[in-house]
């Protein structure tokens, strides 16, 4: 909402400035976005004298001025065809920058003769796009004036953000009480002088919505015959200007005028150009009009309108017609100032895209009380601008009542601000704002809401104006008592394990990402989602159509947008939500992670001291089982299954964790050819996927009492054992069949050598250096044998697998 | 006599002549082994009357102590010299680049490291976590709220919506985190200190909106927790947050449908070359909106309004990450872009909180 200085003024009686009022305005509650005052910019601009005109010696198009400025005479060079001697015109100096072009005028010599600026034009300064000679001011005006008080444009405009509920602010006179009230200044009254007229107004109009009237409560008018419709004066074309609005013609530049003066939408129809008489209805679909906007709007049936015997005129409340808009031809109008279902406008303006001021307001609310008084003020306006006759003032409907008492008791103030205002001051702010207020039994206020205050309905409302009014500064800052215990763990179980994930993986020298939660729907669908359900209907752009059913598919892009900046060694990780469906529950939470190139978790890029090879399986697997074991489970209770994870990953090179035979806890391995193909990137990549949810919960629960610690006093011993087996022999199965031959006495099993090939052929050795535990003696060899013996044919049972020779 | 003086100078030659510990040995074997010399001298003294073994004992005795001492010095030296050479063999180029280790190479991103300082000064205070899903309904993101149907508060949100499904109910992606507010009333009974961060959506993106975005919820019901708590809650936290003892804070009366009276905080700062400085020059950030909970939230959840009451804010978390941390550009914090990461990003072991901070 835009306004003037001087417009405010024109309500607000003041000695405070410009910045004062600016600040007032912020604190209670309507927040300056800008205060622009064209004046400091423009006070090079002033009118001069042109004494002479002379040829230009070495220039047929070009004349030499001689300009009075007031201070002195200078000499400037004019291309203008209208200059002459004996005009006045605005002059600006060397040093000046001209507001329509952004040049910065400097002294210079054209064509031999020297020139100390410019004399503009409107289009020069900004005023219009009038560019056919420089700006020709009336002889009346002085030498020496500022360019910005000749134009009017040394009125500072005010921007201020209007929240949804200050309807009443989203004008001049609403703005000007809230200061008054914040002890800024007196509300000015304006009287108003009626139109005393016995002649009814010759076309009448029908509210005709059956039981749907609700949407359209009054409708009142006023026919003004004879009016003469042509250029606003200059003070109204300097407003609307100042605030950004284009004048049209004397009585469209009234309606705008209203509008933001005091609030009231009006329409004004061209009376001549209707035919027969109004009707307010609902649109049937299909139903067409020209707008003012010179767009041609297709109807839906349910919209408010008014039509005329030949089709609808107006869109009700949001845009007038074309056909039977006001213009400089204009005899007869016809004033409408009406009440609009807010909703009802709201949905129309919407579904037509149609933004303007008067939808803004009749959306927010309009005072009802005001729908007459304003149509008054109109016509008043009407006759002042452009003579005439009015008709009588005629209404369609009743005008509401918006009577309405709060029952008010004043030590809500400090029960919910905490300031301790007294009554008499509460009752004194309320009052200024136009509340009226009086005592229930001495104990609570009947407070009378205004009718421009259809936002205030309960008793926090009204302590809401009395704090900003007093001022929030004034409210006391007071600690929160501490609480009486100490709280304990303030996270979920969910939130801790996403914080051990996250710090896990940073610490294996990942780098956490954030990706959207919405990716395109050819990514989704490879990762398993793209249901229509999840596809949002009015995403941002195309590739965020579809929420993610993983983290891979953003991490993947990230990697591509690394890679193509020249960092292909990327390791990066996300734990966030992914979505298998709408529900809450389909809401899961993940932590997942890539590694690309050479990225492994002792370190990225070559080095002297690795062997340089790019990320396979085992880094992904690595990382799985590191944030599965942070979480809590024992590595080695999992199941890792090959075969089963899903299909984006190397159908050989990945793998599922498990602990039950249902729940997959994780996957990782490289990713599938064709994935990154769709990715459009290169290998090599690996990637691992958590479900942070589906890891059990420690069943020790909230007990943190560790296992007794059994040491022994007898060394450990250790053998070493290589077997013989099939290729596809599980590593897995082999060690757990070595650990199985003797619970007791093996308390660990460690594979450190696997060799394929040479003699082998289609089999593979696997070594492994099994401990023993002695507990109570000495192991002797018969010992040792025995547990060998166990350890060879458990696993020759479980695998195939001999004793390499 | 003459020949033991032979004999011992000849050993000693021999000892000092040893160029290692394997010719030194045979060196010894010669002198003191069954058939050496010495021994062969000390064999002799059997056969002596006991004068002569009274007078050339000692002697013979000495002469091998000598030679047993001279093996053993030449014995430490050749080790000493050994070692020299096998020491000056082993020398490397101790300059050689080693790799920094993975808790060096590793990030956490700036928000998760915000959250986590956020959710410990709030632990301070008493609250609590709490979060929702971000598919919500109409009921929670909106009406519950008291955004009423249709109003322009609700078109200022830039919802991302869902299709509708059969029985006719439309989801959104939550624009806000205040529907956590609804859920905590509804499964909790006061008193409610609760804190719930979360992403949030709105269909809006330039320099300082992006369509996602984190938010922190904040919410306080009990009998008597009015504005002057809720001012004095925020200013706490934004000294510690920032980590400077004073903050200018301004509090400006605004709306929001679900708060009654209603206020957004703008917070002073100023931006130098040196970095960003709080409580100075012209510039404000808004950083949060707040208020009074709206009676009609607490109807809505099941709470009298004339018995409970409460403040509620909604924090933009990646705003005052910003500000903390002087990222310029709210869009590269969903990049990725491992350079933005490594640079703006906490290593894995700059844990926030009472115990952390900067070295």
């Amino acid at each position: 909402m835009k306004f003037t200085l001087s417009w405010l003024k024109e309500y607000l009686e003041t000695e405070e400035g410009l910045d004062t009022i600016a600040a007032a305005l912020t604190m209670i509650g309507l927040e300056v976005e800008r205060v622009d005052d064209p004046a400091p910019r423009l006070s090079l601009f002033k009118s001069v004298l042109v004494e002479e005109v002379e040829p230009h010696p070495n220039a047929d198009r070009l004349r030499v001025c001689l300009v009075d400025t007031g201070d002195t005479k200078i000499s400037v060079v004019c291309g203008a065809h209208n200059v002459r001697s004996g005009m006045k015109a605005v002059f600006a100096p060397a040093g000046a920058t001209v507001p329509g072009t952004g040049m910065v005028l400097s002294k210079t010599v054209i064509r031999g003769v020297e020139s100390n600026g410019m004399l503009v034009s409107e289009r020069e300064m900004g005023l219009s796009h009038e560019h056919d000679g420089i700006i020709d001011l009336s002889q009346d005006v002085p030498v020496g004036v500022p360019f910005a008080r000749i134009f009017g444009l040394d009125d500072p405009v005010v921007d201020i953000a209007v929240t949804p509920n200050r309807a009443d602010c989203l004008s001049v006179l609403g703005i000007a009480r809230d200061l008054a009230a914040a002890g800024l200044g007196r509300l000015k009254t304006r009287p108003l002088v009626p139109v005393d007229s016995d002649v009814p107004p010759s076309v009448q109009v029908m509210i005709d919505l059956g039981d749907q009237a609700r949407l359209c409560p009054a409708f009142a008018w006023c026919h003004v015959r004879g009016v003469q419709n042509g250029p606003s004066p200059d003070w109204l074309r300097q407003r609307l200007h100042a605030i950004g609005l284009n004048s049209i013609n004397a009585l469209v530049d009234m309606t705008n005028f209203m509008t933001f003066d005091c609030g009231r939408p009006l329409h004004v129809f061209d009376a001549a150009k209707i035919n027969g008489n109004l009707q307010v209805r609902l649109a049937r679909r299909g139903e067409k009009m020209l707008a003012l906007d010179g767009r041609v709007h297709e109807l839906e049936a349910g919209m408010l309108v008014i039509a005329d015997d030949y089709g609808i005129v107006s869109i009700a409340g949001i845009m007038g017609g074309e056909r039977t808009g006001c213009d400089e031809m204009t005899t007869d109008v016809l004033i409408e100032s009406a009440l609009w279902d807010p909703l009802c406008i709201a949905r129309t303006g919407r579904r037509l895209g149609i933004d303007s001021d008067a939808r803004y307001r009749f959306e927010r609310g309009v005072d009802p009380a005001f729908v007459i008084p304003g149509l008054e003020r109109a016509t008043r306006l009407t006759l002042d601008l452009c003579g005439g006759v009015a008709s009588s003032l005629s209404v369609a409907g009743h005008v509401p009542d918006a009577e309405r008492v709060v029952h008010f008791d004043p030590r809500q103030v400090r029960r919910l601000s905490g300031l301790s205002t007294d009554d008499d001051e509460i009752g004194a702010v309320l009052n200024a704002l136009g509340f009226l207020t009086s005592w229930h039994e001495g104990e609570t206020f009947d407070v009378s809401v205004p009718s421009w205050r259809a936002d205030v309905t309960t008793q926090a409302d009204l302590v809401e104006e009395v704090v900003r009014i007093v001022g929030v500064d004034k409210v006391p800052s007071v600690p929160l008592p501490r609480p009486d215990a100490v709280i304990g763990s303030i996270q979920t179980i969910g939130q801790r394990r996403r914080g051990l994930a996250r710090r896990n993986l940073a610490a294996r020298g990942l780098a956490e990402a954030m990706t959207w939660s919405f990716i395109s729907e050819a990514h989704a669908t490879c990762f398993g989602g793209g249901q229509r359900e999840l596809e949002l209907v009015n995403p941002i752009s195309p590739d965020m159509s579809h929420m993610r059913p993983g983290l891979l598919p953003g991490l993947i892009n990230a990697v591509r947008r690394n890679v193509d900046r020249g960092f292909a060694d990327v390791a990066l990780f996300e734990v966030g939500q992914v979505y298998r469906g709408l529900r809450p529950d389909d809401q899961l939470m993940m932590a997942a992670g890539v590694r690309h190139g050479i990225s492994h978790v002792n370190g990225a890029g070559r080095h002297w001291q690795d062997e340089t090879k790019p990320v396979g399986v085992f880094d992904a697997k690595a990382d799985a089982l590191a944030v599965l074991e942070s979480l809590g489970l024992s590595v080695g209770n999992l199941r890792v299954l090959s075969d089963v994870a899903p299909s984006w990953f190397h159908p050989g090179r990945s793998a599922a964790v498990r602990l039950d035979p249902q729940t997959d806890l994780a996957w990782f391995g490289e990713l599938h050819p064709d994935v990154l193909d769709l990715f459009d990137v290169s290998g090599p990549l690996v990637g691992f996927e958590i479900f942070l949810d589906a890891a059990p919960v420690s069943r020790s629960g909230s007990v943190r009492t560790k296992p007794h610690l059994q040491l022994y006093d007898l060394q450990p011993v250790r053998r070493d054992f290589a077997f013989v087996v099939e290729n596809d022999v599980k590593a897995d199965e082999l060690i757990r069949a070595a650990r199985g031959a003797d619970k007791a006495l093996i308390v660990d099993v460690r594979l450190f050598d696997v060799f394929e090939g040479g003699a082998l052929e289609g089999r593979k050795s696997l070594a492994i250096e099994v401990t023993l535990q002695p507990k109570d003696k000495t192991l002797t060899d018969a010992d040792l044998e025995s547990v060998s013996e166990k350890i060879v044919a458990r696993v020759g049972a479980a695998t195939g697998g001999v004793l390499r020779k | 006599m003459a020949e033991w003086d032979q004999l011992e100078r000849e050993l000693i030659a021999a000892i000092e002549g040893a160029a290692d510990d394997a010719a030194l040995e045979v060196v010894r074997v010669a002198a003191l082994g069954k058939k050496g010399s010495v021994s062969a001298l000390l064999k002799c003294l059997g056969g002596m009357s006991p004068d002569e073994r009274r007078s050339k004992g000692p002697l013979i005795n000495s002469l091998r102590d000598r030679i047993v001492d001279a093996i053993a010095v030449r014995r430490v030296a050749l080790r000493t010299a050994a070692l020299r050479v096998r020491l000056a063999h082993e020398r490397v180029d101790v300059t050689l680049p080693v790799r920094r280790g993975s808790v060096h190479d590793g990030r956490i991103h700036p928000v998760s490291q915000v959250i986590d300082e956020i959710m410990i000064i709030f632990a301070d205070m008493g609250f609590s976590l709490a979060e929702g899903s971000d598919i919500e309904t109409d009921y929670y993101n909106f009406t519950a709220l008291n955004f009423p149907e249709g109003h322009p508060a609700r078109e200022m949100h830039d919802t991302f919506f869902f299709k509708q499904d059969h029985a006719g109910e439309r989801l959104l992606l939550r624009t806000h985190t205040s529907p956590v507010q609804i859920h905590s009333m509804e499964t909790r009974k006061p008193p409610l200190r609760i804190i719930a961060p979360g992403r949030t959506y709105r269909c809006d993106s330039d320099q300082t909106h992006t369509p996602m975005f984190h938010q922190l919820e904040g919410l306080v019901i009990d009998r008597d927790s009015h504005l002057g708590h809720l001012k004095w809650v925020l200013q706490e936290f934004c000294k510690a947050f920032f980590e400077v003892d004073r903050v200018k804070m301004r509090f400006r009366p605004s709306f929001f449908p679900f708060t009654e009276p209603s206020l957004e905080v703008d917070i002073n700062y100023t931006r130098t070359d040196a970095g960003i400085r709080f409580g100075e020059g012209e510039d404000w950030l808004e950083i949060l909106g707040c208020g009074m909970i709206h009676p009609t939230v607490l109807v809505n959840c099941g709470l009298d309004p004339s018995v409970y009451q409460g403040f509620a804010w909604g924090m933009g978390i990646d705003r005052i990450a910003m500000l903390k941390y002087g990222m310029p550009d709210l869009r590269s914090f969903f990049e990725a872009d491992i350079r933005w990461l490594k640079h703006y990003g906490f290593r894995p072991l700059d844990f926030p909180g009472l115990i952390g901070g900067g070295a």
